[in-house]
């Protein structure tokens, strides 16, 4: 980190700072020094925590007048909606909210998939960033179940059944898992319970991740080491603030439309059904955010092994510092790269697109070719095209394409010179 | 400014993604002018009286409607019934109160505190009194619904003689809008079914379009109070945007890089 030496300018301040150096803190994270050439993809971290800061006020709000009963539930949602003032604006926002948070957080993984901000020295903030997308998954899903409405219940109980798929124990594990022998009031009131702490871990690890961000600083599109602070840098404040808050209002507006205008177009009408043991719905399909996951799922015909699958679609990103053997950290210098790139966005979203249909016929033959290429893609595209690309040459600093240089030191190429800080 | 161009269209395509693929297996539905559709819909006032009306006369012999209080049908945004209208209303039901100071139970008339007195004291004594279907309590039934007030719409005018082929069992009835095409309620609207105090024709067309807003308002009763908030909202967004935007440019123009 490259803190230079802080003393508040008052006494009182001083005082304290020699106590608990929060000021020290905060001159850190204004004076944070951050390439000064993000584009407006980077401002997606800063939406994030919008989104979650968002997620548990509107959270803590619903849960003062939610009861977590499989008798009172359903009806207690319609309570907020009608008769709880603004109820049913609070309610939007948290439900729409969520589909915000996964939209922002898929387009921040992309994104680090796009410039390799994965890579060395950035390991760690990677596999923290993992763990809170798992973390949101598992939080999304509980979140789900809570209004017990159809799709609540029938989700719960596909996805809690994926458990029993699991040799030996799998079927004492589900059981475990609903307190009981089917989903019932004891499942629906130890989701509550984790869907309320989950968030908080999140934020935690979110600290975390920011933390482990701060150490190397930020990545860039050109992908190289840069001199922090330096010509190459702006302090994060006032530069990044007003350019985030300007990427946030403008996600804003998305998120004020579909709570205002269409709050109900991205949830499942048979949610608006109460749980009924007894009724199974014509299809079960998670939210749109699970989709691909879910299209894995099926694409295997064994239910174990689709399982495995699952898990291991997301459990392979924890190892993508490894498996791409690329020492180029951005797209932009990987012509090869760049193309594998965007087949594996059109992949997942055809993953998604398949696991919302039925999974039979074609939609089947498709969801399995997609399935057989996101790992081919991670298992063997990643690892063999570090060794075999021709890439482009790399620019020395940032100011050099910026300032209408073409990047075009040949020299540069060498990892050496990436690696040389 | 391309940049965000570019990430605004990757947005709006994965939504259209999202919406194509739920948009599967529809059937074309009955169209009509919905008042409340759009980024100023309002209810028509007229038809959710005549809705109510509608409701009240025919669906609620079997439909409860357990969410709804009978001071909802006075509210703002509602139907608007005057507050001496709506506990004429609430008075012409029979609620069951109770345990009094004895301990009995006692039926007294309807307040406008009061939910909308239920067809069936429960879901079984509905299923046995309707040849063991379900009505389905129709307080949330337009949201629980693809494309529910269009949906419901069609489905109203949707009876006809079932195709050759096609057999029917005791009590089910062929609807071409709903799913399966075999329903257990029968046709329930005919022309001049219910005499609309306003002179408005009752015809099947006009009924079903009423009670339709009705249930609409039913389901989603502040929504007219969301399409304001949600239009001050977003202008006021976007006012905001463009001066934030317009600080950032000058901030940024200390700096030789383009924002």
């Amino acid at each position: 980190m490259s803190d230079h030496d802080y003393t508040p300018k008052s006494k009182v301040g001083k005082w304290f700072n020699d106590r608990l150096p929060l000021l020290t803190l905060a001159n850190h994270l204004t004076d944070y020094p951050t390439p000064k050439n993000l584009n407006y993809w980077w401002t997606f971290g800063g939406i994030l925590t919008f989104c979650l800061i968002t997620q548990i006020v509107t959270g803590l709000t619903l849960a003062m007048h939610y009861i977590a009963h499989a008798d009172m539930a359903f009806e207690s949602v319609e309570h907020i909606m009608r008769d709880v003032n603004y109820g049913w604006l609070i309610r939007y926002i948290h439900a729409n909210g969520a589909s915000m948070f996964f939209l922002a957080v898929y387009i921040h993984i992309f994104r680090s998939l796009f410039y390799g901000s994965y890579k060395a020295p950035r390991e760690i903030i990677w596999i923290i960033g993992i763990i809170i997308y798992l973390l949101m998954m598992a939080a999304a899903f509980m979140g789900y179940v809570l209004p017990w409405g159809q799709m609540s219940f029938w989700g719960a109980t596909v996805i809690t059944n994926l458990f029993s798929a699991i040799p030996l124990v799998g079927e004492g594990i589900v059981t475990w898992l609903w307190g009981g022998y089917s989903v019932d009031n004891p499942t629906l009131t130890r989701f509550f319970t984790l869907h309320y702490l989950i968030p908080f871990l999140i934020l935690g690890l979110v600290v975390l991740h920011i933390w482990a961000l701060h150490v190397p600083g930020n990545n860039n599109p050109v992908g190289i080491d840069i001199k922090k602070p330096s010509k190459d840098t702006v302090p994060f404040h006032p530069y990044i603030v007003i350019k985030d808050g300007f990427a946030l209002l403008m996600f804003m507006i998305v998120f004020a439309f579909f709570v205002f205008y269409a709050p109900n177009i991205l949830g499942h009408a048979d949610n608006y059904i109460e749980a009924d043991p007894l009724v199974t719905p014509a299809h079960i399909v998670p939210e749109w955010y699970l989709l691909p996951f879910y299209a894995i799922l099926r694409s295997v015909p064994d239910k174990l092994l689709g399982v495995v699958a699952m898990l291991s679609a997301i459990l392979i990103l924890v190892f993508l510092p490894w498996l791409d053997t690329s020492k180029i950290r951005s797209a932009v210098f990987r012509p090869l790269y760049k193309q594998f790139y965007w087949i594996l966005v059109a992949d997942v979203l055809i993953l998604g697109y398949v696991g919302a249909m039925p999974a039979e016929g074609l939609y089947l033959l498709i969801a399995r070719v997609a399935t057989a290429y996101y790992f081919l893609h991670f298992l063997v595209v990643l690892p063999v095209l570090g060794f075999k690309e021709k890439t482009l040459p790399i620019p020395m600093s940032i100011t050099e394409p910026i300032l209408g240089g073409s990047p075009n030191f040949a020299a540069a190429k060498n990892k050496e010179s990436l690696d040389n800080k | 400014m391309k940049n965000f161009l570019r990430l605004l269209t990757i947005i709006i395509t994965l939504f259209g993604f999202v919406g194509v693929s739920s948009a599967a297996e529809k059937i074309e539905y009955l169209k009509t002018d919905w008042s409340f559709k759009g980024l100023f819909g309002k209810f028509d006032r007229g038809s959710l009286q005549r809705g109510y009306q509608v409701y009240a006369e025919v669906c609620s012999s079997c439909h409860s409607m357990k969410y709804l209080s009978y001071r909802n049908l006075s509210e703002k945004g509602g139907p608007e019934f005057t507050v001496a209208q709506a506990k004429a209303i609430a008075a012409s039901f029979e609620v069951t109160d109770g345990p009094n100071s004895d301990g009995e139970m006692f039926t007294r008339p309807g307040k406008l505190s009061d939910k909308f007195v239920m067809p069936y004291e429960n879901v079984k004594a509905a299923q046995a009194a309707n040849g063991g279907a379900y009505p389905p309590d129709m307080s949330v039934l337009v949201k629980a619904r693809g494309d529910g007030a269009n949906y419901i719409y069609s489905l109203l005018q949707g009876y006809e003689d079932p195709p050759v082929g096609v057999t029917l069992d005791e009590g089910v009835h062929y609807n071409k809008y709903m799913y399966g095409n075999k329903i257990k309620m029968a046709n329930q609207l005919s022309d001049g079914l219910v005499e609309y105090g306003d002179g408005t024709s009752a015809t099947v067309e006009q009924m079903s379009k009423d009670v339709t807003t009705f249930l609409m308002w039913a389901a989603e009763p502040h929504l007219e109070a969301r399409h304001r908030m949600g239009f001050k909202s977003i202008v006021y967004l976007i006012i905001l945007t463009i001066l934030v935007y317009f600080s950032m440019k000058r901030i940024w123009s200390r700096v030789e890089t383009e924002v």
